[in-house]
């Protein structure tokens, strides 16, 4: 029987042609959107993660409530204690220090005047240890516009932007004023080893890269630094593995009543990635509610006109055996094979899309021009496994929903007067 | 069964079709037997309530008063599961205008009854193919109905209603869309069919030419039943 509906559909354009259209367009929509908010919110968290809040983050309480100012008397000391611990603890993450600071950047002009001043975002991260990742993690050596990667104390990277603006480049000497971590001026000099540009629009206005040991001793931070970041050695962020190990971490070492005390917060506990991570999976709840509200609607009017088309079929039917219900399901039963065949169409040029701009991406930098945003100046689309099915879900629930509507409306009529219509 | 029972039975019959606020009496207290293997016509002008009868007998619609007993069943009481049960099972119909589904081959439009009596592949292609034979049509089994005539239209109906062997065939005005020579060539088909196989067929017709033929003719006026006249 399903063999014979599907000739049906197949040969009867006006029965499958149109829905299938529609489905498809539906699908297409919900499954390309879908891709490109995904990778919208990929891109986020793991530029958030790589440049900003770790998978996981330790600081002190304190240091955590003023973050912003980056306030780093209230920053944790004995941090290579801290680290061996948390590494025994949390082996299958890489824990690691940084340094945020502020301070300002001068240049010196032959006669050691100040030539150019600005203020710096400033981040000091291991750059010599033999074991660390930092500069790989930040994809430094393909960030570099000229120059290179520092090599040994007393050199630094800043963004390439900076640099023109501060005309500066490679081979300069600067030097950073900042406050030192007991509040005192500090005073240090560095040279340009290269220039740098990640493409995101936080990190290119105005930072300088210095390793970490040079900033510890330049602010008086020995054992020393705001923050210690743990990343998930597979790289992947696991929300779960990550509200348990903060938990666990917490329970035994926060203490509420130190300040000092330090507490570990998972990437969604910082800058209202939590908040945002649920408001983009509303907006995709939305999205799908809203393709399947709308998909509903024409494929229920189409149901409906192909229905007034098909009321002698209906009525040839039911004499010749088949009851009500038989044809109702056998009309759902065509429904779905249509939302099979437009879903498998729609995904898969949803697919293709989405394809097509997770290689190639929108250059968003103009947007995003005075933005704090951890973010990506290329958005790109990001097919997952879920890209996969997620149209399926409008697509075969539209169909079903507009079909037995509409087959409602046509069962509503009596049995006698579909059979009249044989007549006309 | 026997021979002699009644397979149709139509007692005090009533069918008012409702005009809004009042209501238009198309049967009039409609009463009269048939028994397996007649060939009857309901004759009568338009309008008179022949195919109102007829949808009632198919159990496609139901009595106001008054019952219609097929086969054993109370058309009153039936459930639409029920009803359609007995018409797949053993009423076989024909229309003026063939109705034949479009997308279908003939092959594919005669072997849908069966489908819906689940029978198997091999069962259906011979049951299809002797259906077709019986109507000479064997060659167009894989037309579609656009590429038939008028006249093979009809005769593919006819090979659907009685591919299924049905107890009793419903024909409603099957010539009036058909020539003199096709219209001839139904009947004779249908008459052939009856005598060999017994089938009980029931008309609604005013044409000549099939009143001609037949064993029986019930005449309808305004809904009442107002000769019954055995022709043979
Ligand atoms: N659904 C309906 N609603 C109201 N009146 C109806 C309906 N169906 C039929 N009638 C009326 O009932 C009467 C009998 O109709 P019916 O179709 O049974 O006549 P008929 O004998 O088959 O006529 P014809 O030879 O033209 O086919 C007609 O007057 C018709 O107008
Ligand atoms: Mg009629």
């Amino acid at each position: 029987m399903i063999r014979f509906l599907f000739k049906g559909l197949i040969r009867d354009r006006h029965r499958s042609l149109f829905p299938i259209i529609i489905v498809a367009v539906g699908v297409f929509l919900t499954t390309f959107l879908y891709s490109w908010m995904n990778g919208v919110l990929n891109d986020m968290t793991d530029a958030n993660a790589k440049f900003d809040t770790g998978h996981m983050k330790v600081m002190t309480i304190a240091y955590n409530k003023l973050s912003n100012q980056l306030p780093n008397d209230l920053a944790l000391t004995g941090v290579d204690r801290l680290i061996d611990t948390l590494k025994m603890t949390f082996p299958n993450y890489d824990w690691t220090a940084r340094i945020k600071f502020g301070g300002l950047l001068d240049t010196p002009d032959e006669n050691g005047e100040t030539k150019s001043q600005a203020p710096a975002a400033g981040f000091a991260l291991d750059l010599f240890g033999k074991n660390s990742k930092e500069a790989a993690r930040l994809n430094l050596s393909k960030a570099i516009v000229k120059g290179r990667i520092p090599e040994k104390p007393g050199e630094i990277l800043i963004s390439d932007e900076f640099a023109k603006r501060m005309d500066v480049g490679v081979n300069s000497k600067v030097t950073l004023l900042s406050t030192s971590s007991s509040g005192a001026m500090a005073v240090q000099n560095f040279i340009i080893s290269g220039t740098v540009e990640f493409g995101i629009t936080a990190m290119d206005r105005g930072a300088i890269i210095a390793d970490l040991g040079d900033i510890q001793y330049a602010l008086d931070m020995q054992n020393s630094a705001g923050e210690i970041l743990g990343y998930s050695k597979d790289m992947f962020y696991n929300s779960k593995t990550a509200d348990k190990m903060a938990a666990e971490f917490n329970n035994i070492y926060t203490k509420p009543d130190d300040k000092y005390s330090p507490v570990m917060l998972s990437l969604e506990d910082q800058n209202g990635l939590r908040d945002y991570l649920h408001y983009v999976d509303g907006v995709i709840f939305f999205i799908i509610g809203v393709f399947l509200i709308a998909m509903s609607a024409v494929l229920l009017n189409a149901g409906l006109m192909s229905g007034i088309r098909r009321y002698g079929e209906v009525g040839i039917r039911l004499a010749l055996g088949e009851s009500k219900n038989q044809i109702y399901k056998s009309l759902l039963n065509e429904s779905i094979l249509i939302g099979i065949a437009g879903s498998i169409i729609g995904t898969g040029l949803g697919l293709a899309l989405a394809y097509f701009m997770q290689e190639h991406g929108i250059d968003m930098s103009g947007q995003f021009q005075n933005s704090t945003l951890m973010i990506n100046n290329m958005i790109r689309a990001r097919i997952t496994f879920t890209s996969y099915y997620i149209g399926f879900i409008p697509g075969l629930l539209a169909t079903l929903l507009g079909t037995s509507l509409s087959g409602i409306q046509i069962f509503k009529r009596q049995t006698a007067s579909l059979f009249k219509e044989l007549e006309s | 069964m026997d021979d002699n029972k009644n397979i149709i039975l139509v007692e005090e019959l009533v069918k008012d079709y409702s005009m809004g606020s009042s209501y238009f009496r198309a049967l009039n207290d409609i009463s009269f037997t048939a028994k397996k293997g007649e060939f009857t016509g309901l004759v009568g002008p338009s309008g008179s309530g022949k195919t109102t009868l007829l949808n009632i007998l198919g159990a496609l619609d139901n009595p106001t008063q008054g019952d219609a007993i097929v086969l054993g069943k109370s058309v009153k009481s039936l459930t639409h599961k029920d009803a359609a049960r007995l018409r797949n099972n053993s009423i076989g119909f024909i229309f003026q205008t063939y109705n034949l589904l479009p997308v279908y081959s003939v092959f594919e439009n005669v072997e849908f009854p069966l489908l819906l009596l689940k029978k198997g592949k091999e069962e259906r292609e011979e049951a299809v193919m002797k259906a077709l034979s019986w109507v000479g049509l064997t060659s167009k089994a894989k037309s579609r109905p656009n590429q038939l005539s008028g006249g093979e239209s009809q005769r593919v109906a006819v090979a659907r209603a009685m591919v299924k062997n049905p107890v009793i065939v419903l024909a409603d005005e099957p010539t009036a869309n058909l020539d003199a020579e096709n219209s001839h060539n139904i009947i004779r088909t249908m008459l052939k069919l009856n005598e060999e196989l017994k089938t009980t067929f029931i008309f609604a017709t005013h044409d000549e030419k099939v009143i001609s033929y037949l064993h029986r003719k019930i005449v309808l006026n305004d809904g009442k039943i107002v000769n019954d006249i055995n022709l043979n």
